[in-house]
């Protein structure tokens, strides 16, 4: 049993051994000033200064791509995360068929590709004739965003007793009462887990901004990233930003999921 | 409901000019020589089937590698850290292009020439974590009595593990194979960096044709992979998505 525990363990540390190289890569390499990576000429902080003074080449360019990256996930996430959880208010209380095509719909999104979401809506846009831009990415995001937050909250609607908010529209609660002092509240985990998955999905997304941006010059971190490598030679000062977006993230989904399993246990022990 | 006019604006009416594009010559005339076009060309032909036989290896390889992490991650014998478990879905949440470039420099440093492999495994390194956690959440919500049940009815672990647990784990492996397959297959950027543009990718082509402002022969190529999508997802069942992805973190 317990050499069985032991390969266990060992199989599961040489996986994440393997799984966390390349980003152990940029981290380590974001120490030395070199400026290819993989090459060492000694421990220095210089990235890491000049990424703060924006003392590099093309500071506005990466420091612009990196404000966009921010404000489109911000935007389509708040917006996809009230659109989401309006949309899986309404399915809920759909019945049969009608039920079925929405939940059908909310999936294609989904199953899709990227490239495929890209190509599809770089289309639509033409087709319409509006032209590409930060308009055009926020809309693109929201909508492959929006299905994950329908996903997420839909749960909670199944676990939500029916009956307590017609109980507070019964003693005297108005319907927006009603909404946000019972049945968002109630919807609250499922919101946030949308929420931050929308987030994250929206600051990694690559190919379905590459469609949508237009020729307007508008980059984000992602599409910065790619016209940078394709140059050849990556900006050095990538790496230690990389290295912190990767630590934020980490405490974050570190600190959420402590929190929930605390959670769970509290409850077991009720 | 207005998210089902949402819903028809940006998923399905998109779908449906991938069609009308692919079905039009450039100046909107019916015709079907973009198809013609795929069949006959070469070029576009042979990046197909290398695309499919890429993602099919790299598919495999996830569920090699993937489905033991997954299992040992589910058993509360072998694991009882919830930390564990985020740190093999993190990778998910991190810059793919960062972390490719990262492998292929990673590959240059051991002097290891980039090319077929380097993409197969650089592909795994992106791919991975996307099959562990559909394992993982299906092998979690298993019913852990039908696996003693059959203990006590006198089944070897060996036993247990093909009649019991690995059948009642399809589901979650079709989930990955979902999330992993169809991606593959499309991926431009990342097969690029991998192999020093050396290998290009079913995703590479429609890039380039759409970039290019080959419309409808790029909306073409889109339509094959959106029919190859299509089968593949009945092939599955289709609504098995739904738990899937709920409850990510």
């Amino acid at each position: 049993m317990n050499a069985k525990k032991f390969f266990a363990k060992a199989y599961l540390w040489l996986v994440l051994l393997i799984l966390y190289a390349p980003i152990a890569f940029i981290v380590i390499f974001s120490f030395t000033e070199a400026k290819s990576l993989g090459n060492w000429t000694g421990f220095s902080t210089q990235l890491y200064q000049n990424l703060f003074n924006g003392s590099m080449q093309n500071a506005s360019g990466l420091l612009a791509a990196v404000k966009n990256t921010l404000i489109i996930a911000l935007v389509a996430s708040i917006v996809a995360t009230i659109l989401g959880t309006i949309a899986a208010i309404g399915i809920h209380h759909l019945a049969g068929r009608k039920k079925q095509t929405m939940t059908f719909l909310n999936n294609i999104p989904m199953i899709n590709p990227d490239i495929i979401t890209g190509v599809s809506l770089f289309l639509l846009f033409v087709f319409l004739g509006i032209s590409q831009g930060y308009m055009t990415v926020i809309l693109a995001h929201i909508t492959f965003c929006t299905p994950y937050v329908v996903l997420n909250v839909m749960p909670k609607l199944r676990q939500l007793n029916p009956n307590i908010y017609e109980a507070a529209l019964d003693l005297g609660a108005t319907p927006a009462q009603a909404l946000r002092k019972v049945l968002v509240p109630a919807l609250r985990p499922g919101m946030v887990s949308g929420f931050i998955l929308s987030f994250t999905m929206s600051l990694d997304d690559f190919a379905v901004t590459f469609f949508t941006r237009g020729t307007i010059g508008l980059d984000t971190l992602s599409t910065y990233i790619y016209a940078d490598a394709r140059k050849g030679g990556l900006t050095p000062e990538l790496k230690p930003l990389m290295s912190i977006i990767f630590l934020i993230i980490l405490v974050v989904l570190l600190v959420i999921n402590i929190r929930q399993s605390k959670q769970q246990a509290l409850n077991n022990k009720k | 409901m207005p998210y089902f006019i949402f819903l028809v604006l940006f998923v399905v009416l998109p779908l449906l000019l991938i069609v009308l594009y692919a079905l039009q010559d450039g100046a909107g005339h019916f015709t079907l020589r973009n198809i013609t076009k795929f069949f006959t060309d070469k070029d576009a032909l042979s990046t197909f089937a290398l695309s499919l036989e890429v993602a099919i290896e790299n598919t495999l390889l996830c569920v090699l590698i993937g489905y033991p992490a997954a299992y040992i991650l589910a058993d509360n014998k072998l694991n009882r850290s919830a930390v564990t478990v985020v740190l093999f879905i993190l990778p998910m949440w991190i810059n793919a292009l960062m972390r490719t470039l990262a492998t292929a420099e990673l590959f240059n440093m051991a002097g290891i020439p980039l090319g077929k492999g380097t993409l197969l495994f650089g592909m795994c390194y992106d791919y991975l974590p996307f099959m562990i956690y559909p394992i993982y959440n299906q092998l979690k919500k298993m019913d852990k009595s039908y696996a003693e049940a059959a203990q006590d009815l006198g089944a070897t672990p060996g036993q247990v593990f093909r009649k019991v647990t690995l059948p009642l784990s399809m589901p979650g492996v079709w989930s990955g194979v979902m999330m992993v397959f169809m991606p593959t297959v499309s991926t431009f950027a990342i097969s690029e960096f991998l192999t020093n543009n050396k290998i290009k990718l079913f995703g590479t082509i429609i890039q380039e044709n759409i970039n290019n402002s080959m419309w409808n022969y790029g909306a073409a190529l889109s339509l094959v992979m959106l029919i190859i999508i299509g089968l593949t997802t009945l092939l599955q069942g289709g609504d098995q998505q739904e738990e899937v992805s709920g409850g990510l973190i």
